[in-house]
């Protein structure tokens, strides 16, 4: 290594720093935007200094070199500021698990440029090369095929292609062993090899997982892009690389069980139950079984004579851009003294914290929101549970049927109040494929139609009550 | 990550590659125990700004790609800094976004709140 000059080394050091006062930031409510701004001042310094650290610095870069770096960085910038503000809130997960899969994907790029123009025989290095390559395609790959099930671009339910047990562990098979060669004998065809087959590993490691597990996955993926990009840090001896990579290897890999925790689960059997399950319990269409469909006014009946209302926000409210209109409802109830709640479970929406994100928006006050531990024991008290677009969290097959792909996972124990009340837009199941159970129930009320237009309707009825 | 020190390397090279190990093991540690009390309704934006952190492979993107002297190389540094300056970028304006949301009318007040 040529040598760098002292000041690149603390600024980087400053740099390295401001990444960990940003993930402590972000732990706590109150410093959490600070943690941000923290983060995009570390990360701008590190991009000001890396200029310095290119042996013989600034000048001796070549002007083509120079024009090239400047123009991509322009670009890149333009693109993930653009995507990062016209993004809507409903559909932030899958913008997540893009900007973490180019990330991978430029960790494992960045070590194949590495590997060709050092032509190194260090074995370490070569072993980090290797490693890099290796997660950094995983991740990318992984990541658009989660982006794809989130947007619903392929089916939400786990796919399982024939014999694609034996097909996954026979990919992931010839590139452990290609890696190994590779740090043995290094040979270009073969680093070629092993990005390809790691990233159609990628893509057979994502598919199987059902669509409401799918966050956990992001998660996970995010650790793992973290830890390519610290492996890719030691590749070109770069401390800040190596202090931030590992940082988001290790926090998001604890996240990533925090959020399997939450969810009530074991990770292997986010990841690999689909394999392991029988398909029978997942339906593809609606049934044909009786339910009980009321009007606007039943249900403005229901709630306006209650004492006590619990509200269950789910996905479908936010894609209607309801939000506001049952802020308004629950506003109307509390006027007329009515105690009401919201129900929040933790992965509500598409990712945990993602409910408290999209009802923020439409300044539902905080001291309403309730988690799924805190809830519970109430619903017994309750008259109605309004669900809103929910329905993989309310429904009791993850209590019952072992062979639910939501099996385990706690759920809002909606059952217990004395009158539930659907607002859905079809018979059609949720997220993860399943029937709900509970829609059959005489004490449940269905409400067809679109969120915002019913609850629009309910309104109305209710001020008429 | 595996410690191999190569052929004829002088002290001075196992020194360093022992120094970035220790970095390494060091920074696993401080990653567990610095979100350890995340409360729930951090998690997504937590994930979010990790997310945007390890954008900072911009860095070496950028590092390889000044030295490149072939096509190959130095087509696919520039793609590698375009990937990551996305994930850089967008991760934390993306992440700002999402926290903004916490504010609203009574905002810094439920904030204490949520936090006490």
């Amino acid at each position: 290594m040529i040598a760098t000059p002292l000041w690149v080394h603390l600024a980087n050091l400053v740099a390295a720093v401001l990444f960990i006062l940003t993930l402590k930031g972000l732990s706590h409510p109150r410093t959490a935007r600070r943690g941000v701004m923290l983060g995009a001042l570390g990360a701008l310094i590190a991009t000001v200094v890396v200029f310095f650290n290119v042996p013989g610095w600034p000048g001796e870069i070549p002007v083509r070199n120079l024009s090239l770096i400047l123009v991509a960085l322009a670009a890149g910038s333009v693109i993930g500021l653009v995507a990062a503000r016209r993004v809507e809130m409903t559909q932030m997960p899958q913008m997540v698990a893009l900007f973490n899969g180019v990330g991978g994907g430029a960790a494992a790029l960045v070590s194949v440029i590495e590997y060709l123009e050092s032509a190194t025989e260090n074995k370490a290095a070569l072993a980090a090369t290797v490693f890099t390559v290796i997660v950094g395609s995983v991740s990318f790959s992984g990541s658009i095929v989660t982006f794809l099930k989130l947007q619903e671009l392929i089916t939400t339910r786990p796919l399982i292609l024939p014999g694609g047990k034996y097909l996954t562990m026979l990919v992931a098979a010839a590139g452990l062993v290609g890696g190994v060669w590779l740090v043995i004998a290094p040979q270009t065809w073969l680093l070629v090899a092993l990005l390809v087959l790691s990233l159609i590993f990628g893509v057979l490691f994502v598919l199987p997982v059902g669509g409401a597990d799918v966050p956990i996955v992001i998660s996970l993926l995010n650790a793992f892009t973290g830890l390519s990009v610290a492996a890719g840090g030691y590749v070109l001896g770069n401390v800040l690389l190596i202090v931030a990579g590992t940082l988001v290897g290790a926090s998001g890999t604890l996240l990533t069980r925090l959020m399997a925790e939450a969810m009530g689960r074991p990770l292997t059997n986010t990841l690999f139950g689909a394999f392991n399950a029988s398909s029978s319990s997942a339906v593809g269409g609606g049934s044909d079984r009786p339910v009980r469909s009321g009007t606007p006014n039943d249900v403005a009946i229901m709630l306006g004579y209650a004492n006590k209302v619990i509200l269950v926000p789910g996905y479908g409210l936010a894609v209607a851009q309801a939000q506001s209109t049952l802020r308004e409802l629950a506003d109307l109830l509390t006027e007329k003294g009515i105690d009401v709640d919201y129900a929040i479970h933790p992965v509500a929406g598409r990712m945990p914290g993602h409910m408290n994100v999209l009802l923020a928006e439409a300044n539902v006050p905080y001291e309403q929101l309730k988690e799924m531990d805190e809830i519970n024991p109430e619903f017994s008290d309750a008259d109605v549970a309004l669900v809103v677009g929910a329905n993989d969290v309310v429904n009791p097959a993850a209590e019952t049927d072992p062979n639910a792909p939501i099996y385990g996972m706690p759920i809002l124990d909606v059952n217990s109040a004395r009158q539930v009340v659907f607002l859905k837009r079809s018979m059609r199941p949720g997220f993860a494929g399943i029937e709900n159970e509970l829609l059959f129930e005489p004490k449940t009320t269905l409400l067809f139609g679109d969120a915002k237009d019913s609850l629009t309707k309910v309104v109305t009825s209710v001020k008429e009550v | 990550m595996t410690l191999v020190v190569a052929e004829g390397a002088t002290d001075a090279d196992s020194y360093s590659q022992l120094a970035l190990l220790t970095i390494f093991v060091l920074s696993v540690f401080l990653g567990f125990e610095v979100i350890a009390k995340v409360s729930a309704i951090l998690h997504t934006p937590l994930m979010s700004g990790a997310n945007a952190i390890h954008g900072i492979i911009l860095v070496g993107a950028i590092l390889v790609t000044a030295t490149a002297e072939e096509a190959l190389p130095l087509a696919l540094g520039t793609a590698a800094i375009v990937l990551s300056a996305i994930n850089l970028v967008g991760g934390f304006v993306v992440t700002d976004r999402m926290l903004e949301m916490f504010k609203g009318k009574s905002g810094s007040e439920s904030n204490e709140r949520a936090e006490s």
